[in-house]
């Protein structure tokens, strides 16, 4: 959006900006600025690559630029799922098919089957799970039911939006320059040499831990050993873990896709998770929360109730014609017909992956997760970022997006038409062989 | 959290109205209480989103992530229908999933460092919202209010309209108008008093207008209508209660240029960060929905729906009336606010229901201020709005 781009004083209590040449004056209010959003470096990291992209490509009006930057789905929605939506939405025109508002807690039919197909022998139940617009705003809810007054831990590197709502929420201090790292969250580094999963020994105790696994941006699963060790650490220290498992579509070998697969999950974790790189639902939004009965705050009270009541309060369930797809997307036809949508994104990974190996690059990831994280040593990551840009027009992310311990990575993402990641691969080939 | 009183209104009144069908199965349950729309949304809107919905299966039609602030097309349109002649920008826009949840954004972009005042009574969510984000003190149970807010009284003696010489300064001043829960709609000149109350305060209006197109009279539609709105207010309107869109969740806020912060900052930069971190956009097919209520087949078609339900409001209206209550709301709004003077609004919601099996919604879960008065909604289905004033006449008669 267009914004004024000079901002001055003019009178004590009044502001000018210029904006197409005109001036205007306006009055300031007398509301002092939230210092929480003071405190948030520049803009979010996914609009900001935008803006680049923005900006190459009225530099280069003819260059095809392929997006392996934000990770966004870009294959169809099979017809199984997107049907269902259409009738859903045709039957809002008839007496017998209208529905105003839903349950905020979401529609009980999806809410049931998340429980039993995606959950299956775990026992997890309907009442447990919260369907929502997608785990960008869950985060956001579930930072608000936390409040201010909470630690929280995360990895490094992170997918920001964990940082970012607790900057907004009032936990943290400032950001520090030097080391690229807010006060008061607990940064776990995961790297290559602590194979991407943090060194719980070296770690502080705090309220809530971020884990996000398969893990954007690195693509690491976690082992089921690590998680275990993740659960016992948090029950010595009565932390709760929110587990984000929206990647879990994508594990290959026998990493956990859940949080409570894990013995003593139930008494300390929340389990975020999504229909968007599930369903290609980015742009239908869609997603869900599971809080267990068993997790309760430290005077015995159920977090669930507080969530629950944050859900009425501050949400009015996701869209009625999204919640259709959901429940399209877990019958038989559709868990097939979305599954083959996801296989379709890890062959990309792989094909990715393998190049970068074949150009005797350090690879991450990729196997678990539709991400490879690729190591450039001794290099800045918006350095490589700005020459994959500049010499490819490939799209990436640069790894210091996501926090210090991303820096000398960057993300590429395998969200794409098969034939742009060959010609990604193809145009990689060239310039780093 | 712990400061909360209860649980969220709604979902209290859902269920008393859960363990009345259970005592009483065969009682042909007539809801007029939650503002629930009735009636099918019309064939031109859901056209457009099965549109949507068949294009996503398909290579050319297949969208990802939308804009955080909403499809341009769809900003352009809701700027130029609704506030066309009022220079409000498609960039001033941001499309949402909702009232409900751009106040909780909203609260959350202010934090908990600042204060707020609401009307009294008014739609729950902006107090406790403000209770969530930690800018109030505690419940206190014999007036019925937190602390720290600034209660705004609007009774039939001030004509619902807060009298402000008696309100004291507030950083944030949340005002609905059509009001839910009084159905009143505030004049003109009320408003540009209240412009000219925060301008001298220095204070934000946030503007709740979903209720505008119920308006049947010339009072204002949006707070941009009065002169020097854009350096106080935000705007927050929303698809449900025009479209039938309860369900399918599409709104949107207005934050214009002009608004600034103390330090000069611009509040929709802020808003916009909230939106990009805190929210993903509006679903696609809602967007889409909306979109084909803004073409002129749509807007006349909406039209017709907020017209069968201001007759059912009517309907309702005439009912109170003709029983000799005092009855306030219900041209400008889908909201009749009747007058029980000196009972308890929770006994006469609970006599009602016992005895008519129709629910309908104490006012003093609208705040101390509604106590002694019912909110009866408008929205249901012709054949039950009838049947239901029929019951009210035989226990009034």
């Amino acid at each position: 959006m267009l914004l004024p781009s000079i901002l001055y004083f003019i009178r004590p209590s009044s502001v000018g900006f210029v904006e197409n040449g005109l001036v205007h004056l306006c009055v300031c209010t007398r509301v002092t600025r939230n210092l929480n959003m003071e405190k948030l470096r520049n803009g979010y990291l996914f609009p900001e690559i935008a803006m680049r992209e923005l900006e190459h490509m009225k530099k280069y009006p003819t260059a095809k630029v392929i997006s392996l930057g934000i990770g966004d789905t870009t294959e169809p929605i099979p017809d199984v799922v997107t049907s269902s939506m259409a009738n859903h939405a045709r039957r809002l025109s008839t007496v017998e098919g209208y529905r105003g508002y839903g349950a905020e807690q979401g529609n009980k039919a999806l809410r049931k089957a998340i429980a039993e197909t995606l959950y299956g022998d775990l026992p997890i139940k309907d009442t447990e799970i919260f369907v929502s617009d997608g785990s960008q705003c869950d985060i956001s809810r579930l930072q608000l039911l936390l409040g201010s007054n909470v630690t929280i831990a995360v990895q490094d590197p992170t997918f920001p939006a964990y940082i970012d709502s607790s900057v907004i929420i009032g936990q943290t201090g400032d950001f520090q320059d030097e080391t690229g790292k807010y006060q008061n969250i607990e940064y776990m580094p995961c790297r290559p040499q602590n194979n991407f999963f943090p060194d719980l020994t070296t770690t502080a105790t705090t309220d809530v831990i971020f884990i996000c696994s398969p893990n954007n941006p690195t693509g690491h699963a976690a082992s089921r050993k690590q998680l275990e060790q993740l659960v016992e650490f948090a029950r010595a220290n009565g932390s709760i873990i929110i587990f984000d498992s929206a990647y879990a579509a994508y594990v290959t070998d026998d990493s956990p896709r859940s949080i409570f697969e894990i013995p003593g999950a139930r008494e300390v974790a929340i389990e975020i998770s999504s229909f968007s790189k599930f369903a290609g639902f980015t742009g239908v939004r869609l997603g869900w929360t599971v809080v267990p009965d068993e997790l309760l705050f430290s005077n015995g009270f159920p977090v669930i109730k507080d969530f629950n009541r944050i859900v009425c309060t501050c949400f009015n369930g996701a869209s009625s014609v999204a919640q259709a797809g959901g429940l399209a997307c877990l019958s038989s036809d559709g868990l097939m017909a979305v599954q083959s949508v996801v296989d379709y994104y890890k062959e990309n990974a792989k094909i990715l992956g393998d190049t970068f190996t074949s150009l005797g690059l350090d690879v991450y990831g990729g196997i678990n997760a539709p991400y490879a994280w690729v190591h450039f040593p001794g290099m800045k990551s918006w350095d490589v970022f700005t020459e994959l840009l500049e010499k490819t027009h490939i799209i990436t992310v640069p790894g210091c997006g996501f926090g210090p311990g991303g820096e000398e990575h960057i993300r590429v993402s395998a969200f794409g038409h098969r034939e742009c990641i060959l010609e990604a691969s193809r145009r990689l080939k060239s310039l780093l062989s | 959290m712990a400061k909360l009183q209860a649980g969220y209104l709604f979902p209290e009144i859902a269920r008393r109205r859960s363990a009345h069908m259970l005592k009483y199965p065969d009682g042909q349950v007539i809801s007029l209480g939650i503002g629930d729309t009735t009636e099918p949304i019309p064939e031109v809107i859901t056209f457009g989103m099965a549109k949507k919905a068949h294009a996503l299966s398909t290579l050319e039609g297949y969208s990802g992530y939308g804009a955080e602030q909403g499809e341009k097309q769809l900003r352009a349109a809701i700027a130029s229908t609704y506030y066309g002649d009022l220079s409000l920008e498609e960039s001033d826009i941001f499309v949402s999933d909702g009232a409900k949840s751009d106040i909780s954004r909203l609260q959350v972009m202010f934090g908990s460092n600042v204060t707020m005042a609401v009307q009294d009574p008014s739609y729950p969510a902006y107090v406790d919202s403000s209770v969530i984000l930690g800018q109030t003190g505690q419940f206190q149970k014999d007036v019925e209010k937190y602390r720290k807010i600034e209660y705004m009284k609007c009774n039939p003696e001030n004509g619902f309209f807060p009298d402000l010489s008696t309100v004291s300064r507030t950083d944030i001043i949340f005002f609905c108008s059509p009001n839910n829960p009084t159905g009143n709609a505030a004049t003109r000149e009320q408003l540009t008093r209240l412009v000219q109350f925060a301008k001298d305060n220095g204070s934000i209006l946030v503007y709740d207008s979903a209720y505008a197109m119920y308006i049947s009279d010339d009072s204002p539609r949006s707070i941009f209508e009065i002169p020097g709105a854009k350096e106080v207010a935000i705007e927050v309107s929303s698809f449900s209660k025009y479209a039938g869109f309860t369900g399918v969740r599409l709104g949107w806020t207005v934050v214009p240029k002009e608004l600034l912060y103390s330090d000069g900052f611009p509040v929709a930069k802020d808003f916009n960060r909230i939106v990009c971190t805190t929210f993903n956009g509006a679903s696609n097919i809602s967007q889409a929905g909306g979109l084909a209520c803004l073409s002129p087949e749509g807007l006349e078609a909406m039209h017709k729906v907020v017209g069968f339900y201001q007759e059912n409001t009517n309907i309702i209206m005439e009912t109170f009336t003709s029983l000799g209550f005092s009855v306030y709301g219900g041209k400008n709004a889908p909201y009749v606010w009747v007058h029980f003077p000196g009972q308890s609004s929770w006994d006469v919601f609970s006599e009602i229901l016992e005895k008519t099996h129709v629910v309908t919604t104490p006012g003093s879960g609208f705040g101390p201020a509604g106590d002694g008065f019912i909110r009866v909604s408008a929205f249901g289905h012709r054949g039950n709005v009838l049947e239901a004033c029929k019951r009210f006449k035989q226990l009034y008669k």
